[in-house]
Protein backbone atom coordinates (compact mmCIF):
# COMPACT_ATOMS: atom_id res chain seq x y z
CA UNK A 1 0.00 0.00 0.00
CA UNK A 2 0.85 3.65 -0.14
CA UNK A 3 1.05 5.87 2.65
CA UNK A 4 1.59 9.24 3.04
CA UNK A 5 4.27 9.91 6.07
CA UNK A 6 4.59 13.01 7.77
CA UNK A 7 6.72 14.31 10.77
CA UNK A 8 6.21 17.18 13.02
CA UNK A 9 8.97 20.00 14.79
CA UNK A 10 11.99 18.05 15.62
CA UNK A 11 11.45 14.72 13.74
CA UNK A 12 10.58 16.78 10.98
CA UNK A 13 14.01 18.15 11.70
CA UNK A 14 15.93 15.53 12.08
CA UNK A 15 14.82 13.19 9.29
CA UNK A 16 14.93 16.55 6.82
CA UNK A 17 10.94 16.10 5.14
CA UNK A 18 8.11 17.21 6.56
CA UNK A 19 6.30 14.09 4.53
CA UNK A 20 7.14 11.56 2.17
CA UNK A 21 4.92 8.94 -0.05
CA UNK A 22 5.47 5.31 1.46
CA UNK A 23 5.43 1.84 -0.75
CA UNK A 24 4.85 -0.31 2.25
CA UNK A 25 3.37 -4.23 3.28
CA UNK A 26 3.43 -3.03 7.34
CA UNK A 27 1.22 -4.42 9.20
CA UNK A 28 1.06 -2.18 12.36
CA UNK A 29 3.16 1.21 12.98
CA UNK A 30 5.38 -0.73 14.67
CA UNK A 31 6.61 -2.05 11.38
CA UNK A 32 6.73 1.07 9.59
CA UNK A 33 8.88 2.50 12.03
CA UNK A 34 11.22 -0.75 11.51
CA UNK A 35 11.21 -0.36 7.57
CA UNK A 36 12.04 3.26 8.03
CA UNK A 37 14.74 3.18 10.45
CA UNK A 38 16.61 0.10 8.35
CA UNK A 39 16.87 2.68 5.17
CA UNK A 40 19.55 5.26 6.74
CA UNK A 41 20.61 6.77 10.02
CA UNK A 42 18.71 9.98 10.18
CA UNK A 43 15.60 7.70 10.77
CA UNK A 44 17.25 5.15 12.77
CA UNK A 45 18.52 8.21 15.04
CA UNK A 46 15.10 9.87 14.83
CA UNK A 47 12.87 6.88 15.92
CA UNK A 48 15.47 6.12 18.74
CA UNK A 49 13.25 6.48 21.44
CA UNK A 50 9.62 5.69 20.73
CA UNK A 51 8.85 6.52 24.41
CA UNK A 52 9.77 10.31 23.26
CA UNK A 53 7.38 9.97 20.09
CA UNK A 54 3.52 10.34 19.21
CA UNK A 55 1.93 8.74 16.19
CA UNK A 56 -1.65 9.92 14.31
CA UNK A 57 -2.87 7.12 11.95
CA UNK A 58 -5.24 9.38 9.54
CA UNK A 59 -5.39 11.83 11.97
CA UNK A 60 -5.98 10.00 15.63
CA UNK A 61 -3.64 9.50 17.86
CA UNK A 62 -2.97 5.46 18.62
CA UNK A 63 0.23 3.75 19.54
CA UNK A 64 2.48 2.02 17.89
CA UNK A 65 1.39 -1.40 17.71
CA UNK A 66 -1.75 0.26 16.12
CA UNK A 67 -2.61 -1.58 12.92
CA UNK A 68 -2.10 -0.06 9.55
CA UNK A 69 -5.26 -1.85 7.70
CA UNK A 70 -6.54 0.35 5.20
CA UNK A 71 -5.01 4.03 6.47
CA UNK A 72 -3.49 6.40 4.58
CA UNK A 73 -1.80 8.95 6.75
CA UNK A 74 0.61 8.12 9.45
CA UNK A 75 1.79 11.15 11.25
CA UNK A 76 5.25 10.86 13.78
CA UNK A 77 5.68 13.66 16.55
CA UNK A 78 7.22 14.31 19.30
CA UNK A 79 4.37 14.97 22.38
CA UNK A 80 2.43 17.80 22.02
CA UNK A 81 2.94 21.00 23.34
CA UNK A 82 -0.16 23.25 22.75
CA UNK A 83 -2.44 25.90 24.55
CA UNK B 1 -19.38 25.40 18.99
CA UNK B 2 -17.10 27.80 17.96
CA UNK B 3 -13.58 26.32 16.61
CA UNK B 4 -10.81 28.26 15.05
CA UNK B 5 -7.24 27.45 13.84
CA UNK B 6 -5.49 30.69 12.37
CA UNK B 7 -1.75 32.66 12.14
CA UNK B 8 -3.47 35.66 12.68
CA UNK B 9 -3.50 37.66 15.78
CA UNK B 10 -6.99 38.01 17.28
CA UNK B 11 -8.46 40.54 20.10
CA UNK B 12 -9.55 38.41 23.22
CA UNK B 13 -11.63 41.40 24.50
CA UNK B 14 -13.86 41.58 21.05
CA UNK B 15 -14.17 37.51 20.98
CA UNK B 16 -14.81 37.67 24.91
CA UNK B 17 -17.67 40.15 24.27
CA UNK B 18 -19.33 38.42 21.37
CA UNK B 19 -18.93 35.38 22.59
CA UNK B 20 -20.98 36.02 25.70
CA UNK B 21 -23.96 37.48 23.13
CA UNK B 22 -23.97 34.24 21.57
CA UNK B 23 -26.82 32.81 23.81
CA UNK B 24 -28.84 34.81 26.09
CA UNK B 25 -29.33 31.59 28.75
CA UNK B 26 -25.48 31.66 29.18
CA UNK B 27 -25.23 33.08 32.85
CA UNK B 28 -21.55 32.54 33.66
CA UNK B 29 -18.70 32.71 31.11
CA UNK B 30 -15.35 31.97 31.88
CA UNK B 31 -12.19 32.61 29.47
CA UNK B 32 -8.49 31.72 29.70
CA UNK B 33 -5.80 33.66 27.46
CA UNK B 34 -2.21 32.17 26.76
CA UNK B 35 0.12 34.69 25.92
CA UNK B 36 4.03 34.48 24.80
CA UNK B 37 5.94 34.19 28.20
CA UNK B 38 9.05 36.62 28.01
CA UNK B 39 11.65 34.64 30.57
CA UNK B 40 14.33 36.76 28.86
CA UNK B 41 16.10 36.49 25.95
CA UNK B 42 13.26 35.23 23.57
CA UNK B 43 12.74 36.43 20.36
CA UNK B 44 10.04 34.64 19.49
CA UNK B 45 7.86 31.50 19.21
CA UNK B 46 7.52 29.18 16.20
CA UNK B 47 4.28 27.44 16.78
CA UNK B 48 3.83 24.13 14.31
CA UNK B 49 0.78 22.28 13.89
CA UNK B 50 -0.73 19.41 12.17
CA UNK B 51 -2.86 21.40 9.53
CA UNK B 52 -5.14 17.94 8.67
CA UNK B 53 -5.75 17.10 12.57
CA UNK B 54 -5.84 19.99 14.04
CA UNK B 55 -9.35 21.49 14.03
CA UNK B 56 -10.51 17.98 14.46
CA UNK B 57 -8.70 17.83 17.72
CA UNK B 58 -10.02 20.35 19.01
CA UNK B 59 -13.26 19.68 18.02
CA UNK B 60 -13.22 16.68 19.82
CA UNK B 61 -11.43 18.01 22.85
CA UNK B 62 -14.75 20.37 23.05
CA UNK B 63 -17.68 17.70 22.11
CA UNK B 64 -15.90 15.90 25.18
CA UNK B 65 -16.08 18.89 27.42
CA UNK B 66 -19.87 19.32 26.28
CA UNK B 67 -20.46 15.51 26.93
CA UNK B 68 -19.69 16.18 30.34
CA UNK B 69 -20.89 19.57 31.66
CA UNK B 70 -24.10 21.51 30.95
CA UNK B 71 -22.26 24.21 28.20
CA UNK B 72 -24.44 26.16 26.52
CA UNK B 73 -21.35 27.03 24.12
CA UNK B 74 -17.61 26.67 24.08
CA UNK B 75 -14.98 28.96 21.93
CA UNK B 76 -11.33 27.37 20.66
CA UNK B 77 -9.25 30.01 19.46
CA UNK B 78 -5.68 28.63 18.80
CA UNK B 79 -2.93 30.62 16.45
CA UNK B 80 0.21 29.15 14.64
CA UNK B 81 3.19 30.28 12.74
CA UNK B 82 5.73 33.16 14.60
CA UNK B 83 4.81 35.17 17.58
CA UNK B 84 6.39 37.67 19.83
CA UNK B 85 6.86 37.98 23.31
CA UNK B 86 3.14 39.24 25.11
CA UNK B 87 1.13 37.87 22.03
CA UNK B 88 -2.10 36.07 22.58
CA UNK B 89 -1.11 32.29 22.27
CA UNK B 90 -4.95 31.34 22.00
CA UNK B 91 -8.20 31.43 24.44
CA UNK B 92 -10.96 28.91 25.40
CA UNK B 93 -14.06 30.59 26.42
CA UNK B 94 -16.78 28.64 27.97
CA UNK B 95 -20.06 29.57 29.00
CA UNK B 96 -22.73 27.72 31.24
CA UNK B 97 -26.08 28.37 33.00
CA UNK B 98 -23.74 28.14 36.70
CA UNK B 99 -19.89 29.14 36.91
CA UNK B 100 -19.28 25.77 38.35
CA UNK B 101 -19.44 24.14 34.58
CA UNK B 102 -17.73 26.79 32.94
CA UNK B 103 -14.51 27.04 35.22
CA UNK B 104 -14.77 23.18 35.24
CA UNK B 105 -14.86 22.42 31.48
CA UNK B 106 -12.34 25.47 30.69
CA UNK B 107 -9.73 23.65 33.17
CA UNK B 108 -10.64 20.43 31.24
CA UNK B 109 -9.80 22.21 27.89
CA UNK B 110 -6.72 23.86 28.86
CA UNK B 111 -5.26 20.35 29.91
CA UNK B 112 -6.06 18.90 26.96
CA UNK B 113 -4.63 21.29 24.67
CA UNK B 114 -1.46 21.23 26.25
CA UNK B 115 -1.02 17.55 25.20
CA UNK B 116 -3.61 16.46 22.90
CA UNK B 117 -3.98 18.72 20.39
CA UNK B 118 -0.92 18.83 17.69
CA UNK B 119 0.61 21.75 17.98
CA UNK B 120 4.49 21.98 19.14
CA UNK B 121 6.56 25.79 19.84
CA UNK B 122 9.81 26.20 19.59
CA UNK B 123 11.40 28.81 21.23
CA UNK B 124 14.13 31.36 19.42
CA UNK B 125 16.62 33.33 21.49
CA UNK B 126 19.98 34.97 20.27
CA UNK B 127 21.17 31.83 20.94
CA UNK B 128 19.68 29.30 18.73
CA UNK B 129 16.28 27.77 18.73
CA UNK B 130 14.81 25.51 20.69
CA UNK B 131 11.89 22.87 21.17
CA UNK B 132 9.89 22.93 23.94
CA UNK B 133 9.53 19.45 26.03
CA UNK B 134 6.41 18.28 26.78
CA UNK B 135 6.18 18.24 30.81
CA UNK B 136 5.51 14.46 32.90
CA UNK B 137 3.11 17.15 34.55
CA UNK B 138 1.02 18.31 31.55
CA UNK B 139 0.34 14.04 30.44
CA UNK B 140 -0.55 13.76 34.49
CA UNK B 141 -2.74 16.53 34.78
CA UNK B 142 -5.18 14.53 32.63
CA UNK B 143 -5.90 11.92 35.18
CA UNK B 144 -7.29 14.57 37.27
CA UNK B 145 -10.51 14.04 34.54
Amino acid sequence: MTLDVLYFAWLRERIGLPRERVETDAATVADLVAELTAREDRYAVAFQDLKALRVAVDQELTDFDAPLGTAREVAFFPPMTGG
Amino acid sequence: MDIRVQAEPFDAGAELNRFAARRGDSGAVVTFSGLVRDDGGLRHMEIEHYPGMTAKALTEIAERAQARWDLRDVLVIHRHGKLRPGEQIMMVATAGAHRAAAFAAADFLMDYLKSRAPFWKKEVTGDGAEWVAAKDTDEAALDRW
